[in-house]
């Protein structure tokens, strides 16, 4: 049976369950801790026990990210794959992505400074949302609604002035439902999907306590999920998709290392199940 | 073990692995369990959540 390995910075519930549905298959699976695991470019993969694959599961991105490219130097399969978690973890390179491949997503603009970022507000109109272009659980997601607004959080950015609020990226705000669906799509079939009900703000997120409800998955939301996965480079990852009044489904983001806890609530296949079985089965081939 | 914080009584329950978080009941600090050999446990303190963490 192939050999699973699960590298983690934290053990949340998704850990558990996929290292608890690795083992009930029946593969050798053992939790691999990425803060106290050290790689260097003398090493080779007979150094580790890094198995037949890896599923990087770090709950921060940077950390997971890195350590992706060591896998991959060591000839590790792992999922997701570096140029994945890249594309994934950057709000910008999902956006252009998913724009270059054809596949419906919300008007965004990317401006490089505060003043252009003003222009391109005044241009466009409020409201629109900005949001930094890492990050998740929706922190720092902020509908700006009006000049005053804008004005006050592109000051905080200036403020902060970390190397990566230098890029504004600026999403219209989509006519929809106060929900979004999550879908989880794993290799060329969506497992699971779910809505996420906004508790009151315009924020939908499960970390800010949005309520998970079964979705449909209907052939025309699974086409729109796999064009999205394609669009990045495919794996194990959770689409987020909003309904725009006129538009239909449009797909806003898509994320690497997916969080699972609220949709296993609803789901009708068993998520864990379905990352492990893909996992193996992309190392094998 | 006691809390390296507040000395009060914490306990961690036998399936806890490396990796995961335990909070104190007393005085809500959060640890991380950094090693485990049986059932002595070596904590450290949480780290904090990260800009870059998240999905």
């Amino acid at each position: 049976m192939p050999k699973v390995r699960i590298v983690f910075d934290r053990v949340r519930l998704e850990e558990k369950m996929l290292e608890e549905k690795a083992i009930d298959l029946g593969h050798d699976t053992k939790m691999i801790a990425a803060k106290i695991t050290n790689v260097s470019t003398e090493r080779k993969k007979s150094d580790f026990d890094f198995g037949d694959v890896v599923l990087e599961r770090c709950v921060s991105y940077f950390r997971g990210l890195h350590f992706t490219a060591c896998l991959e130097f060591l000839d590790v399969p792992v999922l997701n794959r570096f140029e994945v978690a890249n594309n994934c973890g950057n709000k910008m390179l999902t956006s252009l992505l998913l724009k270059k491949h054809n596949v419906p997503t919300p008007k965004t603009y990317f401006s490089f400074s505060s003043e252009s970022a003003v222009e391109t507000l005044d241009k466009h109109g409020y409201p629109l949302v900005i949001k930094p272009i890492i990050g998740s659980w929706g922190r720092g997601v902020i509908l700006l609604k009006d000049r005053e607004t804008a004005d006050a959080i592109l000051e905080v950015r200036e403020l902060t002035d970390g190397p990566l609020d230098r890029i504004f990226y600026l999403q219209e705000a989509i006519k929809r439902p106060p929900r979004d669906i999550r879908a989880i799509a794993v290799g060329d079939q969506v497992v699971a999907a779910m809505y996420r009900t906004s508790t009151g703000g315009f924020k939908t997120n499960i970390a800010l306590g949005a309520e998970p409800v079964p979705c449909e998955i209907t052939g025309e939301l699974e086409d729109i999920c796999i064009k999205a996965s394609k669009a990045v480079g495919g794996g194990i990852l959770g689409i987020d998709v909003m309904e725009d009044e006129k538009r239909g489904f449009v797909v806003h983001e898509v994320n690497n290392t997916v969080e699972f806890k609220g949709l296993a609530k609803v789901a009708k296949r068993n998520i864990p199940k379905e990352m492990i079985e893909y996992a193996v089965n992309s190392a094998v081939r | 073990m006691n809390c390296p914080e507040c000395d009060a009584n914490l306990k961690i329950p036998d399936d806890a692995s490396v990796g995961e978080i335990v909070s104190c009941p007393d005085c809500g600090a959060d640890f991380e369990i950094a090693s485990k050999n049986g059932s002595v446990c070596e904590l450290k303190h949480a780290e904090k959540v990260g800009e870059d963490w998240g999905e």
